[in-house]
């Protein structure tokens, strides 16, 4: 079982293959998440403007990339758009499918951050002479990414997690890498490494979301 | 032929997409089969777990949280392809579908594990207190009385975690599960032309449109009074 679950040699021939692939999960994610954010910033900033022309049309983009699967959408991206002439490559095609993805999670719970900041606080910053974006740069902003901070910290592990989603467009990160080491080794030990890569990676961040949801609970 | 009568004829291909449309639909069964298995028994599991956990067995509680912690932190691309691939080395060869079946239902698990029982901790200890002073069980207190208040309150996170799992029965395709997307693939790959997989993203927005809508409007109906 140890022989083929966990094998010291293979671990050691495979080990240089599989820390190439986390070190470009590492920095795939670098990319994803802020570019997720700015996606984000950027809806949850035109939700605040409380007119139903904008309004409702942003709430469709945002459910639609609730309701479509990324996987599908990187899909589409990698598959089908050659086919009207523009090939983008498995990087590129990441990089826009989380755009638009994870950008439409984080806008939704932005939009919540900013829903949650009292009316009260936009007036009192507007009546010192604040203009409508400095009050909204200096004044909400600040108060809404504090209120739903477990939550961007949650939608952030599941945005590091999805990378692994590059795996199936040629994107050399962790998952990919293991599959290949274990194409290689005919041994399943390069994906159990990888899985404990993973989990010591993100554990933390797990047990983090953990504390602060039972925090938030108490104070209700 | 003007530039959208090619686009047209490339992505939105009638011909193409009546041939492949039984594929799809088949396609659609297959999700919406793996889809209920998921939600069914990655929900009474989870619950199952907070159930147990609720008996504030300290050992016990540890694996509990665990496992949890576990299938909270592994993608569950990576569990797929662990049962997938690095099971049959210990000569158990689950097919594409169960091994999707269980990844999801075990990450459903992990994440409605934590949802239940932050709401079970959420009810006030007065009402156990007051239950058990009537001269009801633990158990009694516990269905009667606990899970009533409790549940309600999961209902708006449990829908989007929910949601959002199930969504994930496209990575099958990886492990060559036919459900939409693995159907969609290879009816594109045989006809080289990309209108079945314009085909199966609509299938996702049909299957999937509707709940999230539905979601919002529970959302609203049952969010936590402040």
């Amino acid at each position: 079982m140890i022989q083929t679950f966990f094998n010291l040699e293979i671990i050691a021939a495979s080990w240089p293959i599989v820390r190439a692939g986390l070190l470009n999960t590492v920095l795939l994610s670098l990319l994803v998440v802020p570019l997720g954010l700015i996606g984000g910033l950027i809806l949850a900033l035109l939700a605040s403007v409380k007119n139903p022309v904008v309004r409702w049309p942003l709430m469709a983009w945002v459910d639609f990339f609730r309701a479509f699967p990324p996987l599908v959408l990187l899909i589409l991206l990698f598959a089908g758009l050659p086919f009207a002439g523009l090939e983008l490559g498995g990087f590129v095609c990441v990089a826009i499918a989380f755009f638009l993805n994870t950008g439409a999670y984080y806008g939704e719970i932005l939009r919540a951050g900013i829903d949650s900041v009292p009316a009260g606080q936009v007036e009192a910053a507007r009546s010192t002479g604040l203009s409508r974006l400095q009050a909204m740069l200096y004044v909400v902003l600040p108060q809404a990414v504090r209120n739903v901070l477990p939550d961007l910290l949650s939608n952030t592990l599941e945005v590091v997690k999805l990378t692994s989603l590059g795996s199936v467009v040629a994107v050399p990160e962790l998952l990919y890498q293991a599959r290949q080491a274990q194409s290689l080794t005919y041994n399943p030990t390069p994906i159990v490494v990888a899985a404990i890569v993973y989990f010591l990676m993100l554990w933390p961040v797990v047990r983090l979301l953990s504390r602060l949801e039972n925090r938030a609970l108490a104070r209700r | 032929m003007n530039a959208w009568d090619r686009f047209t004829e490339t992505f939105f291909n009638g011909k193409v997409m009546l041939k492949y449309l039984p594929d799809i639909l088949s396609g659609m069964v297959v999700t919406i089969e793996l889809a209920l298995l998921i939600i069914a028994s990655g929900l009474v599991a989870g619950l199952a777990l907070a159930l147990l956990r609720s008996l504030a067995i300290r050992p016990l509680n540890w694996l509990i949280i665990f496992v949890v912690d576990l299938f909270r932190a592994l993608p569950p691309l990576v569990i797929i392809v662990l049962i997938y691939f690095g099971l049959p080395a210990a000569d158990i060869s689950p097919s594409g579908f169960v091994s999707t079946w269980l990844s999801l239902a075990f990450v459903l698990m992990a994440f409605s594990e934590e949802i239940f029982w932050a709401g079970i901790t959420s009810v006030h200890k007065g009402q156990w207190e007051a239950s058990r002073s009537t001269g009801l069980s633990f158990g009694q207190t516990l269905m009667n009385v606990v899970l009533p208040q409790a549940l309600r309150l999961t209902i708006p996170p449990l829908t989007n975690r929910t949601i959002a799992i199930t969504k994930g029965t496209a990575l099958g395709t990886v492990v060559a599960v036919t459900e939409i997307l693995g159907q969609a693939s290879s009816a594109m790959s045989n006809s080289y032309n990309p209108s079945p997989l314009m085909m199966g993203a609509a299938a996702y927005l049909v299957l999937f449109f509707p709940v999230v809508v539905a979601a919002r409007w529970v959302e609203t109906r049952f969010a936590w009074k402040r």
